[in-house]
């Protein structure tokens, strides 16, 4: 799940500038669950940039917001309403935005800001539990990721700011090391966490990534 | 070239013997600390290595500390080795990646820098620059790992340099962090990876230290004690709320409490010598690290209250 946060409202009336008219685009998938560009949501902004004299024209949310041929194909749908904007304000997160980006000509704003990808603990509630490295040392780690839950990334035990098994940076956060060195003892495996762990391969796909699955290739 | 005839070249010159001839010769290892300043005026930092220089043999040299911006750790290496004292470069993670990590001690290595203590360093948003990238590249077991690479003659991109360089390697450890059994794994990574003396975050309770020592000493790796200089009882509560791994017990913050007015320095420069003399007599640790945070000036008069004269071992 990609969890976005919405930006103020008046960075949003700021994006927008002079542009009188708007479309709006919402995503059927994370942006509904984060509550950031659901119907509710997207209803929601319909209404206060209203109240700010600004024309809505439509809006449309599609099913997934990063999915580039669902966004192109919404968009050919609400050709009519999309033309009559002066500017398109997409209300998911930033792939989302770029995928609006590739549907049409006009000026296009985010609403949200792109937070992590993050595991939904409960409704409203979000954990960035993996940061994407493309280099996965789960089965070292009892399946904690260091890499994303230890503040400073550290892949071969905790730092001297373990305090009680919380974070130094956060209380509120627990010390991954904490937790893997649980997990492991209770698994009588905490020889992996007496191997020492190589510096990371942080280019281990150049970016920005790409990957096409082989047999989607033209031609095989 | 060899680096001894790249020193004679650049008029680079060792005034006190290196750490590892100190701890190699078994004498107690006395070191003293200096966080460099903020900003280009270098007078008072000057003048605590001068203060220090000849009362301690070595100094450490904090690498933007606690995450604040600050006059660079190797520039103040220098200007010790420039007044005849011996540092000790504090290295961390935080800053740099491993291709600057490589060439910062590249330089230090050809200017007369014969120890660096590895850390992986505080994070960003404690520090004074909050909305600044942190690396984290590599931390601490890594470094240490660097720079026996680079010992070897090579670097991190698995590239031949034109010669190996040669470091005493130090890191540190925390004996009081809670839980410390993942601490200690840590440890003895830190070991594996090349670590030749270890320096320990601060210590309060000389039982506690006492009984890990007795883990410590499995470890073929000398250890110095690492001391904070009490201010107050006020600063000693704030660490205990604060700092983690940092316990000062009750006994300790009602000795400051009860300093005269305006003397609990005084209280806290007699506890720091009363910890020093107990860790001599009773061979708690090869050493001690003082760190007199902000009140550099007093180092000498603590040593003279633990009646430690580096000169008479």
């Amino acid at each position: 799940m990609i969890v976005s946060r919405p930006k103020a409202f008046e960075s949003i009336l700021k994006e927008l500038e002079d542009a009188k008219s708007v479309f709006l685009v919402g995503c059927g998938d994370c942006a509904t669950v984060c509550q950031t560009g659901g119907e509710d949501q997207v209803k929601e902004m319909t209404e206060k940039l209203t109240a700010e004299g600004k024309a809505v024209t439509g809006n449309v949310i599609p099913e997934t917001g990063c999915q580039e041929l669902d966004v192109k194909r919404e968009f050919r749908a609400h050709k009519d309403e999309l033309e009559k904007a002066e500017a398109v304000m997409v209300m998911s997160c930033g792939a989302g935005t770029q995928a609006a980006r590739s549907g049409t000509e006009k000026p296009v704003f985010p609403a949200n800001d792109t937070m992590f990808l993050g595991n939904v603990m409960r409704v409203g509630q979000f954990e960035e539990k993996c940061r994407l490295c493309g280099d996965c040392v789960l089965d070292m780690t009892g399946a904690v990721c260091p890499v994303t839950r230890c503040h400073k990334g550290i892949l071969n035990g905790p730092c001297g700011g373990t305090n009680e098994g919380k974070c130094e940076v956060d209380p509120d956060k627990d010390c991954a090391w904490t937790l893997i060195y649980q997990q492991l003892e209770k698994e009588g495996k905490l020889s992996k966490m007496k191997e020492y762990q190589p510096p990371k391969n942080w280019n281990p796909e150049l970016k920005p990534g790409r990957i096409v699955l082989e047999r989607e290739k033209g031609g095989e | 070239m060899s680096v001894e005839a790249v020193w004679k070249e650049l008029n680079i010159k060792h005034a006190k013997p290196s750490i590892e001839e100190v701890l190699a010769s078994g004498k107690f290892l006395v070191s003293g600390e200096i966080g460099p300043p903020k900003g280009p005026d270098v007078e008072e930092v000057i003048h605590h290595i001068d203060l220090m220089k000849d009362k301690v043999h070595s100094m450490n040299i904090t690498d933007n500390q606690s995450s604040v911006m600050r006059y660079p750790s190797l520039a103040t290496a220098l200007m010790i080795l420039e007044r005849g004292g011996e540092p000790n470069l504090q290295v961390t993670c935080r800053d740099r990646n491993r291709m600057s990590l490589e060439n910062e001690l590249l330089f230090a290595y050809t200017r007369g820098v014969r120890s660096v203590l590895c850390l992986t360093g505080d994070s960003v948003p404690v520090g004074d620059h909050k909305d600044a990238k942190s690396v984290f590249d590599l931390e601490s077991v890594q470094l240490l790992n660097m720079m026996r690479t680079m010992e070897e003659g090579n670097d991190l991109g698995g590239n031949e340099m034109n010669a190996p360089v040669k470091f005493f390697k130090g890191a540190i450890v925390t004996p009081e962090a809670s839980p410390i059994e993942p601490q200690l794994i840590k440890f003895e990574k830190k070991v594996e990876a090349g670590a030749q003396w270890i320096q320990t975050q601060a210590i309060y309770d000389m039982d506690n230290f006492a009984e890990f020592m007795k883990t410590a000493r499995k470890y073929p790796v000398k250890l110095q004690a690492g001391l904070v200089l009490l201010t107050s009882a006020g600063m000693a509560k704030y660490m205990n709320a604060n700092v983690p791994g940092v316990k000062v017990p009750q006994d300790l913050i009602d000795e400051m409490a009860a300093s005269e007015k305006g003397k609990a320095i005084d209280t806290g420069i007699r506890i720091m010598a009363r910890h020093i003399k107990r860790i001599r007599e009773e061979n708690l640790a090869d050493g001690v690290h003082i760190m007199a945070i902000g009140k550099e000036a007093v180092v000498p008069r603590i040593l003279e209250e633990a009646e430690l004269d580096i000169n008479a071992l």
